[in-house]
């Protein structure tokens, strides 16, 4: 079956504790992301985003605090402005933009977490793997 | 190069179960710039230490990589160990292959491909990291206590008296909390405000407390040691600096009012103190039931209070505070007996919950301690308690144990019996949980002694019949279903945080756990600290618990804030935004994407330069750069590109 990489950046102040309590309650969900830890979903660049899925990427995954509670004040509406941005640019580099997710999960929803990873790795599986003109020349 | 070591735990069997960590040793051994790596049972305990910092020597490395539990665990502790070897702390990075890897996965195969995927991603990081010293920030030694239950006095006492200043900030106009409506306490039956008053009024006197009472939280700014507070004082209508509280304004006041405080068992008048020992113990007047405020005519309490106190143009004050640490205190409230549909949804008459039956109970209660049933003032000759009323329900209601209703439970059927010597106390009851000291000696005194009937099993209907109040329930025991015709019914109803805690969590940008109660930086060992620096936690708004636990928590809570008082600076994390001056094009978007005000145009140098005792390294304004001559110490697009590729398993 095909395996999707899914690239995940996370706040650390919730999504990413998010997903260490889906760890301390022990729930299972699919190994298919690895997750790299911001100290706010602001840090993501758009820039970020493309270079993952130039280097093989099937999904990226963006967890930040839900709307009113970003450790930083606001650091996720500027997070959701700029995925937003970018999700108009998606279609021209031929990347559908269901391949980007952004998801806001607390430090509270370890669940939440798990089951993202979970439908996310389903939804890409259904897609297949992420064909890019750069990556195919490359080959 | 750098020479980096790389460190796998075991963690026991909850890495190495599910991930190979020989392996993943291996397989760090081949990415470019490992120079050593080694798997170890417990990395955290001392010779796991030693290890680490011998092999820092030995090896000659300039970094270390720990792939083990969240870095929210035991980051410090390997920073701390790196130090000690000589390593700059921020040589240091945390591989979490534990909460996000093997506690998560179950085919070994692939979480130990996972796991090597993630010490990958960290060795990027790692190979780039510099070296930084942290940045020293000044220290407000004043404290903010939220919340005046016994848990916020504990606090606000323990760091007063150790000399630092406390402003402790309470809604109602009175402090004193659950604690102040208890009759007597479990398992010395000691009368709870015998214990609680001289508390309340040390509070109120002690010359290092600012009590603001009738006030709520309503902006917090800032960081650990240097926080801006925004108080509301509620308008009170009565000048308290005047008032003597003498009490004749609420004499006169022609409103009634339910006392929130006897749990609607009782009335006060639109101008009221809650009870009668409060602190401050001034009144306040409830503006929805004034009948002035309501009709534009009265102002009786106005006319009898000879000094003036009575001000009806108040507004409403705000006042501002700078603080270094906060501890939240705010308590718990109970799920509202109409929550229960079953139990008739709060229609039945002569169906209280366990706090109004406390204040049936209490000598200053509506009752003067006599047990009257609230329907017709009658002495309830039977009468039934019903544990768990919303708790260990996670089909309906709470999934968790609200942990005091058993011993408060057989505390109010033996209190009961002790004030009706003929009346029958039964407890319908799931499981007796009596984990506490003196305990389990209370409820087995309570069931040989005193003859209260314990029925194992949950009640499946309350109704009301004549003027009886029926409960049907099951006693799995002998498994016969069991009809009482009571005269009163308790229900210990589940404890829950309180409604305003979800509101205060936002204003202060703290976690809450999946129950709304305030979550703990680590539920065994940083219980009394938010996972947020400097926000402190005490009592039942971290979860249930009953007052023995509430204190030690508070006190604990108190102790951290104290030794955070005692030092000289605060070390903030130095890992923020920096420019590179020749790349900035001084467009300024940085300036508008800051939500600290630490980016600022240098008029002289033409460029937008980073203030680093403001800027809290959230990075917004490095990913807004469109030079891309901001960034993030530490985390460098540079960083994060290579990272994003070592994640995907190229190189």
């Amino acid at each position: 079956m095909f395996e999707p990489k899914i690239v995940c950046f996370l706040c650390k102040w919730c999504t990413s504790a998010g997903a260490d309590l889906a760890g301390t309650s022990r729930l299972k969900y699919r190994p298919n992301g690895v997750n790299i830890r911001f100290m706010c979903s602001s840090r993501v660049d758009p820039e970020h985003i493309l270079w993952a899925f130039h280097e093989g990427a099937d999904g990226v995954l963006i967890g930040g605090c839900h709307p009113g509670d970003c450790h930083y004040e606001d650091g996720n509406y500027k997070t959701q402005a700029r995925v937003s941005l970018l999700n108009r640019l998606l279609d021209d580099f031929g990347i559908d933009t269901r391949r980007l997710r952004l998801e806001w999960i607390s430090a509270a929803e370890g669940a939440k977490f798990a089951n993202v990873m979970n439908d996310f790795t389903e939804e890409l599986r259904s897609k297949g793997p992420l064909k890019l003109a750069v990556r195919e020349m490359a080959k | 190069m750098k020479r980096i070591g790389v460190f796998v735990c075991h963690c026991g069997i909850n890495i190495a179960e599910t991930v190979d960590v020989k392996r993943v040793a291996e397989e760090s051994m081949k990415m470019d710039g490992v120079a050593y790596a080694q798997d170890y049972i417990y990395m955290c305990s001392e010779p796991g230490q030693t290890l680490v910092r011998e092999k820092i020597v030995e090896e000659k490395l300039d970094a270390i990589i720990i792939a083990a539990c969240s870095p929210n665990l035991h980051e410090s502790t390997f920073r701390a160990a790196a130090e000690e070897a000589g390593l700059n702390p921020w040589q240091c990075e945390i591989a979490n292959i534990r909460e996000q890897c093997s506690w998560v996965h179950s085919d070994r195969e692939k979480a130990t491909s996972k796991a090597i995927h993630i010490v990958a991603t960290i060795v990027q990081k790692t190979r780039l990291n510099e070296s930084l010293e942290p940045i020293p920030v000044s220290i407000t030694k004043k404290a903010l206590v939220i919340g005046g239950g016994i848990a916020g006095i504990q606090a606000s006492l323990d760091i007063a008296d150790s000399g630092y200043k406390v402003i402790l900030v309470e809604k109602d106009s009175s402090i004193g909390g659950h604690m102040a409506q208890l009759s007597e306490t479990f398992p010395t039956l000691d009368c709870s405000q015998c214990i609680l008053t001289p508390k309340m009024v040390a509070a109120g006197k002690h010359p290092n407390i600012e009590l603001m009472t009738y006030s709520e939280i309503e902006e917090v700014s800032g960081y650990v040691g240097n926080f801006k507070v925004k108080i509301r004082r509620k308008a009170s209508f009565v000048d308290w600096s005047k008032c003597n509280g003498c009490g004749l304004c609420m004499e006169k006041c022609p409103a009634k009012v339910s006392s929130a405080f006897d749990r609607e068992l009782a009335t006060h008048g639109a101008i009221y103190v809650p009870f009668p020992q409060a602190v401050p113990n001034k009144p306040v007047i409830d503006k929805d039931s004034c009948i002035y405020f309501k009709t534009g005519k009265c102002r009786l309490c106005e006319k009898v209070c000879e000094i003036g106190a009575i001000n009806f143009e108040q507004e409403d004050q705000f006042v501002e505070e700078e603080v270094g640490a906060i501890i939240v205190a705010t308590g718990f409230e109970t799920l509202p007996v109409a929550d229960l549909a079953e139990y008739g949804a709060g229609d039945v008459p002569d169906l209280i919950d366990g706090l109004a039956f406390e204040r049936l109970l209490s000598a200053s209660g509506p009752t003067v301690g006599e047990v009257r049933r609230p329907s017709d003032g009658k002495v309830p000759k039977e009468i039934v308690f019903v544990q768990c009323a919303g708790s260990r329900d996670p089909e309906r209601y709470k999934p968790y144990c609200s942990k005091i209703c058993c011993m408060y439970t057989t505390k109010h059927a033996l209190l009961y019996k002790h004030r009706v010597h003929d009346g029958q106390p039964y407890i319908f009851y799931i499981d007796i949980r009596t984990g506490g000291k003196g305990y389990e000696e209370f409820y087995h005194n309570a069931e040989e002694e005193e003859n209260i009937i314990y029925l194992r099993g949950k009640v499946a209907k309350i109704f009301r019949d004549g003027d009886k109040t029926v409960v049907w329930g099951t006693d799995t025991l002998t498994g016969r279903n069991i009809e009482i015709a009571a005269d009163l019914v308790v229900l210990a109803t589940a404890v829950v945080p309180k409604d305003s805690t979800a509101e205060l969590v936002k204003k202060l940008r703290i976690q809450t756990g999946p129950n709304g109660f305030l979550a703990e930086a680590h539920p065994k060992l940083r219980p009394v600290e938010s996972i947020n620096s400097g926000f402190f936690l005490a009592g039942a708004a971290q979860g249930p618990k009953d007052i023995p636990e509430t204190v030690a928590q508070a006190s604990g809570a108190a102790c951290k804030v104290i030794s955070l008082f005692s030092r000289d600076h605060l070390e903030q994390d130095p890992a923020v935004a920096w420019v590179d001056e020749d790349l900035c094009g001084s467009c300024r978007i940085c300036i508008s994407v800051c939500p600290y005000d630490a980016r600022e145009y240098d008029e002289e140098k033409e460029i937008v330069i980073v203030n680093e005792a403001l800027c809290e390294g959230c990075g917004s304004c490095v990913a807004a750069c469109a030079c891309g001559a901001t960034q993030q110490r530490n985390l460098s697009d540079s960083q994060i590109k290579s990272m994003v590729t070592a994640s995907l398993g190229g190189v």
